[in-house]
């Protein structure tokens, strides 16, 4: 891409008034996005941001690329379309909880199936913001919303759990807090091949604020986050002294140091493993929780297969033209 | 054109109506279209009508799982497959049963003997044998031993008994190419392209086939063959389409025609499903097919590659269509070119998916939240499919603007001969596509049209957001101003209506001017032409504006209302033209004709109508 213009965050930001609320993640997101970008050497013109309803799906106005605002839900399913049109586009998804998992669930398992080359960045904040607090499919157990004021009845969904569930080959986590890890994830979504599917742990101040302090806080991090990355192993805490381990068939939390425990004892993390056993573990862990890319494996994505396909026909078919179409098979003459 | 040599006698005939009726696993649908297309190639011109249960395979014999398949053959220039039969074939005594009631007394009964068992007649509800009873005496009863006589001529193929049974639907058709005088050549050719890997079964269908010609050759039953002599089409090159067919072409053609690459976004349904199975089969025309995984998908992956910048299309029927609702409002609120075609079936709810109906219009027009106005157009016959698929594309990209096209299930599945369009027959489609970035923005207008311009990815200097919120006017800007707001509603509506400066006249058929004007719109065309035909052929003053166009109406369509003293409106639902006609074009003298049976209509029962109308002066209800 040696043609494409050295660009600026600023080459990215649209000209209208940014509108969520002040001290929103969605901010830091939004200028982590706009930092990404000149990374990945893509013309503007060829960028797409696409999107559903919540707040995080007012995100597509305040980026000077292509951008639909569509209905709620149906994002992903709008991608897929602009990706089959065009393949060669970079196409980014903005989407939430109750956008992604809740009316647009369908979609979400489809496109993750399919291995669409996209990348779905899920802003999750485990409420409802635009309709004002209601619970949703990440709200806790018990959790205290404008529809649950009893406490929550409705288990939550783990998004990377049904991500991988759904033969998800790219699956990250990470904190919507942190401007630079979010901007390096993004830039290695979108070179990743494939569906990358990216959990972003948001703040919304307003209607769940400090729902993801114990992971996000600057104090409490450390110990209740480990941040892994492929070949290294799965090591944190304040003292950088703890990690995982296997035994038998569970992930354990052991300290180096202690009960004859060494860092070779520690896991590495292999996001390249086929197999999703281990990832699924990892993201089923709480405590710590477990962010970074968990899973990345390259398959050949839809729209490749799909165009691919599309390629080999036109090759195969040798020219034919409509008119050889509608004069196929069996014709007659009357005179 | 028959080779026999010991013909009885034979008659000449206008035309000729059967009906095929069997189990849903007996092949009828196949029996059927080898007659017509076998009869096309004759040059008489044909009309077909498969009438289907929903169940796949419904249990054998029972009542409910017949399947039928009309056809109508003539020397003239036909729109129906015919009201009243001339023949009715019974494969067994369900298919009797709920069939017979259109066999007029005195014309042809051939049924299949070795079927009437005991328990088949039980499951039939009958306590006694018609082909005994006397029961069918008023008709000319041909009983033949249809299972026994294939299995005979096939038994030394090594078949089991039930593989021996398929072929007998091909006894039945060698019998009635006999009776009609047709050539069984075609048939043959089929069978050896159809199962060419399978040399066995080509033989089995052959012998079959030949079994029943001269089975019914010598049978004395029979007195009289028929002949149906070529019709006086016009001259060209042509072929039998299927509505279904026609319409997947007909989008094709228009990708062509207008330099874009074509995306259908859908999801199967009855009966739309044959649109998206055409398409699926030519991405050698850059067609791309995607099965979505809802209704929903179908629809907004076509929005997304409607803004990616192909011709985009998705397909539905009625209840798919409730749930593209809300994305065509988005279409619709962006102005995004793009086609939606409800192939229309039997409703409410889940309804009659295999039959026809005609009750989709007012979810068509007002089937979204908010002021929404889309163009509707609809097709009247198998061939008319392609060229409305083609105009909805055309008016689409012209317009930006989402078009619905209405086809329904008896002229997607119907066929008729098409006289052959190429490429170089159509008219060339120009896509609104932006070219200068300057000061471009999304909502800026041609002021005779009121499109907006197009620009998509790819297309450098002209990247934009657009989204289903209310927009301020030319920048596309959220914006939710009071009065901006009220001056978009009425800027969409006013680009709507303004279509109809870009549409043909609506035509009036028979009497210009006179008694009663008879209206109808979408798939009833066939039937409303033949009876409109006759009333004015003994000298009634009737005429038919059929609209292809529904929104906007054509811009004469107040002048064609005002010459006539009555109209009806003939609708398969229960009068939603009727209702958009008398909010936009009150003052008339309006009557309707409603049918909701899932059937199409007569051309007797509208003609029985015409003088009622004509005769009345209250309105008549149905």
């Amino acid at each position: 891409m040696t043609d494409v213009k050295k660009y600026t965050f600023k080459d990215f930001a649209s000209d209208q008034e940014v509108r969520w609320c002040p001290g929103c993640d969605d901010y830091v997101i939004l200028r982590a996005v706009q930092k990404a970008l000149p990374e990945i050497g893509r013309k503007k013109e060829d960028i797409v941001f696409i999107s559903g309803i919540g707040c995080s799906s007012r995100f597509p106005y305040y980026m000077d690329t292509y951008g639909i605002h569509g209905i709620h839900g149906r994002a992903a399913a709008i991608a897929t379309g602009t990706k089959l049109a065009n393949p060669d586009l970079s196409v980014w998804v903005i989407t939430g909880d109750g956008d992604a998992l809740a009316i647009g669930g369908n979609h979400t398992i489809h496109a993750i199936r399919r291995n669409v080359n996209m990348n779905v960045i899920l802003f999750n904040n485990e409420i409802y913001g635009l309709t004002k607090g209601q619970f949703s499919p990440t709200s806790l157990l018990g959790q205290r919303t404008k529809t649950s004021p009893y406490g929550n009845t409705q288990p939550p969904f783990n998004p990377g759990e049904l991500a991988i569930g759904a033969n998800g080959r790219f699956f990250a986590r990470i904190s919507g807090n942190k401007p630079k890890e979010l901007t390096a994830m993004f830039v290695q979504a979108e070179q990743f091949k494939g569906l990358s599917f990216i959990e972003v742990l948001q703040n919304c101040v307003i209607f769940n604020d400090g729902a993801h302090d114990r992971v996000n806080g600057k104090e409490t991090r450390p110990d209740n986050q480990v941040y892994v990355e492929h070949g290294k192993r799965m090591i944190f805490g304040h003292d950088n002294n703890k990690g995982l381990r296997l035994n038998g068939l569970k992930l354990e939390v052991v300290t180096i140091g202690e009960n004859g425990v060494t860092e070779e004892d520690i896991l590495v993390h292999d996001a390249h493993d086929p197999d999703p056993t281990l990832h699924l573990m990892l993201t089923r862990m709480s405590n710590p929780i477990v962010t970074g890319i968990i899973r990345a494996v390259e398959e050949m994505p839809f729209d490749e297969r799909f165009v691919g396909q599309m390629e080999e026909r036109i090759a195969a078919s040798k020219g034919i033209t409509f008119d050889d179409l509608v004069e196929s098979g069996e014709t007659y003459i009357l005179d | 054109m028959s080779n026999h040599f010991s013909h009885k006698s034979s008659s000449e005939l206008d035309s000729v109506v059967i009906r095929f009726a069997g189990d849903s696993g007996d092949g009828m649908q196949l029996t059927g279209t080898q007659f017509a297309d076998t009869s096309a190639l004759m040059g008489n011109d044909i009309a077909t009508f498969p009438n289907y249960p929903s169940e796949i395979r419904a249990p054998q014999g029972s009542l409910f799982g017949v399947s039928g398949f009309q056809v109508q053959i003539s020397d003239q220039d036909i729109s129906t497959p015919g009201d009243e039969l001339d023949l009715l074939v019974a494969m067994n005594p369900a298919a009797l049963k709920t069939n017979l009631q259109d066999l007029p007394p005195g014309k042809m009964l051939l049924v299949d003997s070795d079927a009437f068992s005991a328990k088949n007649l039980k499951k039939a509800g009958y306590t006694t044998n018609p082909l005994e009873d006397g029961s069918l005496d008023a008709y000319r009863l041909i009983a033949a031993p249809m299972t026994s006589r294939t299995k005979a001529a096939l038994l030394d193929l090594g078949m089991d008994s039930k593989s021996m049974d398929r072929s007998k639907n091909m006894f039945t058709l060698g019998m009635i190419y006999w009776i009609y005088g047709r050539s069984m050549d075609h048939t043959i050719e089929f069978f050896q392209k159809k199962f060419k890997k399978k040399p066995v079964v080509i033989e089995a269908n052959t012998r079959a086939l030949k079994a029943g010609n001269v089975y019914a050759e010598n049978l004395e039953l029979i007195a009289t063959t028929y002949q149906v002599r070529p019709a006086r089409l016009a001259k060209g090159k042509y072929r039998i389409i299927m509505g279904n067919q026609a319409t997947a072409w007909g989008f094709i053609a228009a990708a062509k025609k207008a330099k874009k690459e074509l995306f259908l976004g859908s999801y199967p349904i009855t009966p739309a499903s044959d649109i998206l199975h055409e398409l699926v089969k030519h991405p050698e025309f850059r067609v791309k097919s995607f099965q979505a995984e809802d209704e929903i998908a179908g629809v907004t992956s076509t929005i997304g590659a409607s803004f990616a910048g192909d011709l985009a299309i998705t397909t539905t029927s009625g209840p798919g269509l409730a749930l593209k609702g809300e994305a065509i409002g988005l279409a619709m609120m962006t102005e995004m070119p793009m086609v939606i075609v409800d192939v229309q079936r039997g409703g409410p709810s889940t309804g009659l998916p295999t039959k026809t109906e005609q009750s989709d219009l007012l979810q068509a027009l007002y089937g979204r939240n908010g002021e929404s106005p889309v163009i509707v157009v609809a097709a009247h016959s198998p061939s008319h499919c392609f060229d409305m698929a083609f105009e909805a594309s055309r008016l689409a990209l012209e317009h930006m603007t989402p078009v619905i096209l209405m086809t329904d299930g008896y002229i997607a599945n119907g066929s008729e001969p098409w006289l052959i369009k190429k490429l170089a027959d159509l008219p060339e489609i120009s896509p609104n596509i932006a070219k200068n970035p300057e000061g471009w923005t999304p909502y800026k207008r041609d002021k005779d049209s009121l499109a907006r311009e197009w620009a998509y990815p790819g297309m450098k200097g002209f990247e934009h957001r657009i989204g289903g919120l209310e927009k301020q006017m030319e920048t596309g800007n959220v914006n939710m101003q009071p009065l901006n707001h009220q001056e978009m509603v009425k800027i969409r509506a006013e680009k709507v209506k303004r279509v109809e400066n870009y549409i043909p006249d609506l035509e009036v058929e028979g009497a210009q001017d006179g008694d009663l004007l008879v209206v109808g719109w979408g798939g009833t065309y066939g039937a409303l032409h033949t009876a409109v035909r006759s009333a004015y052929g003994v000298g009634k003053k009737v005429g038919l504006a059929h609209f292809n166009y529904i929104n906007p109406f054509p811009k004469n369509t107040a002048d064609v209302l005002a010459k006539f003293k009555k109209i009806v409106v003939c609708e398969l639902n229960e009068g939603q033209l009727h209702k958009v006609l008398l909010a936009e074009h009150p003052g008339h003298n309006y009557f309707k004709y409603n049918k909701v049976q899932g059937l199409p209509f007569t051309v007797q029962e509208l003609m029985d109508r015409f003088d009622q109308v004509i005769a009345h002066e209250k309105v008549v209800t149905a």
